[in-house]
């Protein structure tokens, strides 16, 4: 569960003080499935890495399982981001020296987790998302489909409670896009939160909570819509 | 959350191997520094070693007298070549002898002579001496005998010759039982030196060795050059300088007029010269790895800031600061540590070509070089990868990411 309680986020720059995000309260139960859109400079992708804990709010509180994390020192966000936290991005962010495995067992490696146990959870996940069989390729040997899916197991691999996800079509195209939204439905389905930021409308009305940002502040929360609709 | 130390190990090193050029240079940079201090400290203690030997050739335990007196210690440059204000005598030599203490004692002249027999001449290093020179000098006969043992005053025209002067000389005929005129006198050659017997700035092969009496009289002189005296062991050395002092002051009026140096002390003097050689031209070769270090932080800059989105991405997923700062650090030390071994291994086998190149050179780099050397490489890389590992810990994974 998600709770942010009047959440400001402001920038200096120059004489001009910016708010990327102006009092922001949400609450988000375990298993929404969320979208958030809204023109660029909205305050989208600011609330997305707050949500992550990528970034810091200048005021107000974020709750994430009922534990605040608004000011955790970084090593404790660290923590929470490994156990609690998947990202996917629009560019996929594999590191290109390793294989699709290796990628995929970063969050663990750097959890603690140990080799064997690594692999016992690496080898599902891959399964899971249709890529076993490209396990020992390097990203640049996959397909930007298959890139994604293993940025999705990477994100999933630890399990954890929300999944984060800042235009995880924006660089496939249609089929492949489709393909990685059914597979993030997927895990909503089996109780996962999904929060996905995306300028594709069609793509966000699928989301069965819909939020709008303005000028750093949330417009509309629209709920009850959804999959269905789409 | 603790990086196990073997994926931080399997981490580090595929990093490296993922940008194969800038590692290749960083290695090169390393081991160069680490090979060039490795070789040079060999070539020092290969001189230090070899001066050592040469002096060690000199004799056992012994003690030199040389006429004139070194006020401030150390060797008189003038006592060197002999220009003293008194002479230093064959009587003197005779009253070092009458001590328990003292094994054995050979007066020694030198000087440069004509040396022919019929047609061929030439000009060769003499030694006037004794027998006793033979066994103070550890030297052997290859052929006949060395001086007989006889009265220091005789003149007695025999010689023991260099077997290369043999070999000029005589050419494949025998030479033992022949005559030679050395200056203007005849002497016939009753010995021929062995192959060894090489020491500081004197060939014994190209020497020709005559009793003292007989040298004092073609140099036309009744001054030695020095006297050689055998202590009966190391602990009594410094008991036969002292007696070699006060005899030789006695019988000199009163007057400390001789130099009496130990074997230990002028080894002494030429090990402190050369060791500081060695630690200058080490210390010469370390700037090189102070300069790999300085390419490691560079390449290492560059390196965080082309890898920015995989550290903002490894912060997405869980890294703490500590464990970015880790894995740069440990990339670092890979490296430092494969440079030094390589390094290590090139400064091997340079020191194996002096060696092979110049056989009288003992040129092995000491094993505390080796063990300090390596420490210094590895502690380069470790300090000037700190930089680079700080700025990799302290990026903002917001602005990492949103590079591409």
């Amino acid at each position: 569960m998600i709770e942010l309680s009047h959440i400001d986020r402001h920038f200096q720059v120059g004489d001009q003080l910016v708010k990327a995000l102006d009092d922001v309260s949400l609450r988000i139960e375990q298993g929404e499935y969320v979208s958030i859109m809204g023109p660029s400079g909205s305050g989208k992708s600011t609330l997305l890495n707050l949500l992550g804990l990528l970034d810091k709010p200048t005021g107000g509180t974020y709750c994430l399982n009922d534990r605040d994390v608004t000011s955790l020192s970084d090593m404790e966000q660290a923590q929470v981001r490994s156990r609690e936290i998947g990202f996917v991005f629009q560019m996929f962010h594999l590191v290109p020296r390793l294989t699709a495995e290796e990628n995929v067992a970063l969050p663990l490696l750097l959890a603690g987790v140990g080799k064997e146990e690594r692999q016992a959870l690496v080898a599902p996940a891959l399964d899971a998302l249709g890529i076993a069989e490209r396990a020992h390729h390097k990203p640049e040997q996959l397909s930007g489909g298959q890139r994604q899916r293993v940025a999705i197991a990477r994100a999933t691999v630890t399990h954890p409670s929300v999944l984060l996800a800042d235009e995880p079509t924006g660089n496939l195209d249609q089929h492949s896009g489709d393909d990685v939204i059914g597979i993030l439905e997927g895990l909503v389905d089996g109780g996962l939160t999904l929060i996905m930021v995306t300028h594709d409308i069609d793509m966000g009305r699928r989301a069965t909570r819909q939020l709008r940002m303005v000028d750093g502040r949330l417009d509309q929360d629209i709920r009850g819509a959804g999959r269905g609709a789409a | 959350m603790a990086l196990h130390s073997l994926d931080v190990a399997r981490f580090s090193w595929g990093a490296l191997a993922g940008y194969p050029a800038r590692t290749l240079l960083m290695l090169l940079a390393m081991a160069i520094g680490v090979g060039s201090v490795v070789v040079l400290t060999a070539l020092g203690e290969g001189a230090r070693g070899y001066v050592a030997g040469e002096f060690a050739s000199l004799g056992t335990n012994l003690v030199i007298v040389f006429p004139g007196r070194s006020e401030t210690g150390g060797v008189n440059p003038g006592a060197m070549f002999g220009e003293t204000p008194r002479d230093l005598t064959v009587e003197d030599a005779l009253a070092l002898t009458r001590n328990p203490r003292v094994r054995k004692v050979a007066p020694l002249n030198v000087g440069s002579v004509p040396v022919s027999r019929g047609a061929r001449s030439r000009d060769v290093v003499m030694m006037g001496s004794t027998a006793e020179l033979l066994e103070i000098r550890h030297w052997e006969v290859s052929q006949g005998s060395f001086l007989p043992p006889m009265d220091v005053n005789r003149p007695m025209p025999v010689a023991v010759i260099g077997s290369k002067i043999r070999d000029e000389l005589f050419g494949p005929r025998k030479s033992l039982g022949e005559w030679v005129r050395i200056g203007d006198r005849r002497f016939r050659i009753i010995g021929v030196m062995g192959s060894e017997g090489r020491s500081i700035g004197v060939d014994v092969q190209e020497t020709i060795i005559i009793p003292v009496a007989a040298a004092q009289q073609i140099l036309n002189t009744e001054s030695l050059f020095r006297i050689l005296v055998e202590a009966r062991s190391r602990e009594e050395i410094p008991a036969v300088v002292q007696f070699a002092e006060d005899t030789i002051q006695q019988r000199h009026q009163g007057e400390k007029d001789v130099t009496v140096v130990t074997q230990d002390a002028v080894l002494s003097t030429f090990d402190d010269i050369l060791g500081a050689l060695t630690v200058a031209v080490g210390g010469i070769a370390a700037i090189s790895l102070a300069v790999a270090g300085i390419l490691i932080m560079n390449v290492m800059l560059v390196a965080v800031s082309e890898r920015t989105a995989e550290i903002g991405l490894l912060k997405a997923v869980g890294a703490t600061r500590g464990q970015i700062l880790t894995l740069i650090l440990a990339e670092a030390t890979l490296l430092s540590a494969l440079g030094a071994a390589i390094g290590l291994a090139l400064g091997e086998a340079g020191s194996l070509a002096i060696r092979s190149a110049l056989p009288i050179l003992p040129a092995y780099a000491p094993a505390w070089v080796t063990l300090l050397v390596l420490a210094v490489a590895l502690a380069t890389g470790i300090v000037f990868s700190l930089l680079p590992a700080r700025n990799a810990a302290a990026l903002d994974p917001v602005i990492a990411l949103s590079r591409r």
